[in-house]
């Protein structure tokens, strides 16, 4: 039997086994909305007609009441950091320089909190209640895309009182 | 013009997944793939006259560690066999092929692997299929340095 280095190479060592998926992303009704809305520079979500809660971004229907949510309501531009965390580590792929906060807001109005990326703050000073605003792209360069928020600063007003957001943590 | 914010306009858009994974294949895989960039096939000495390809660390029925590696083939018999008529991007052909489990001559496994085989027709169980090689400066230590098997008669 050859050995390997007789052919002036090292033997095999590592392997490349990338997994790639190709999918085709359909947003639905509530989320094509919401989507259509970002792409205008605006929050749209949904209202449960039973329970009243404002889901955004909507999915279509409560996933309390499961009845579908079919109100449609705008939210501020503003909201409330309910809990946040420092990005430090760096990874592959990443577009943000550290340290950074991922931050979850609840905008004013709406039942439920999403996630997004807080600025225009050392990343030592962001805490919970924490007022902030969304900061939107230019018009020119809005579009169906999360990425139409380029991200959320704060807004200078005094910190939300802790009861107010406790349920959204 | 269409409304594009009509409210009954939904919205699709491809999305992309894709997972870089680099991995270490450890002293047997790595043997193996060692053997395919030199144009051999290895495959395990196990327990029970079993010959193991692709090669594993421990007998898969014993779990007793193999033995030492041994070459099969080149040729071998397919033991079953699917017709892929559809090929996508991401397959080892771009026309329609058979995926099939080739037992080598040494070997008591079956490897996976392609035929190209031209049509279902060509194909049974049974058949004699021999590997092409891609050209040596082609193979970089991996399972499609095999760029295919080929009915026996044809080659």
């Amino acid at each position: 039997m050859t050995d390997a280095t007789s052919t002036g190479q090292e033997p095999v060592a590592i392997m490349e086994s990338p997994i790639h998926v190709d999918y085709r992303f359909t947003a639905g009704l509530a989320q094509s909305r919401f989507l259509k809305g970002l792409s205008q520079g605006r929050f749209l979500g949904q209202r449960c007609p039973r329970c009243h809660k404002v889901y955004v971004p909507p999915r279509g229907s409560c996933p309390t009441d499961g009845v579908p949510t079919t109100d449609e309501v705008e939210l501020s531009n503003q909201g409330t950091v309910t809990t946040y965390c420092v990005v430090n580590v760096p990874f592959q792929g990443q577009s943000i320089e550290i340290p950074y906060i991922c931050a979850q807001i609840l905008l004013d109005g709406a039942n439920l909190a999403f996630m997004g990326l807080i600025q225009e703050i050392a990343a030592d000073q962001v805490r919970m209640g924490m007022r902030v605003e969304a900061v939107w792209v230019p018009p020119e360069e809005l579009g169906p895309t999360m990425a139409s928020v380029r991200h959320f600063r704060p807004t200078g007003e005094p910190d939300a009182d802790y009861e107010s957001f406790k349920e959204y943590l | 013009m269409p409304d594009p914010t009509a409210a009954d306009e939904v919205l699709r858009a491809p999305h992309v997944l894709e997972y870089t994974y680099t991995r270490s294949v450890g002293p047997v895989i790595g043997a193996f793939l060692t053997g395919l960039r030199q144009g051999r096939i290895l495959g395990a000495t196990g327990d029970e006259g079993r010959v193991v390809v692709p090669p594993a660390e421990y007998d898969p029925v014993t779990a007793r560690p193999s033995g030492e590696l041994v070459e099969v083939g080149p040729g071998g018999a397919v033991s079953t066999w699917a017709w892929e008529n559809e090929p996508t991007a991401d397959h080892p052909l771009s026309r329609p092929f058979a995926w099939a489990l080739v037992v080598l001559d040494g070997a008591t496994t079956g490897l996976l692997h392609v035929v190209d085989a031209g049509s279902p027709d060509a194909m049974a169980s049974g058949m004699r299929v021999r590997p092409r090689f891609r050209p040596e400066g082609e193979r970089r230590g991996h399972l499609l340095d095999i760029e295919c098997f080929v009915p026996e008669e044809s080659s």
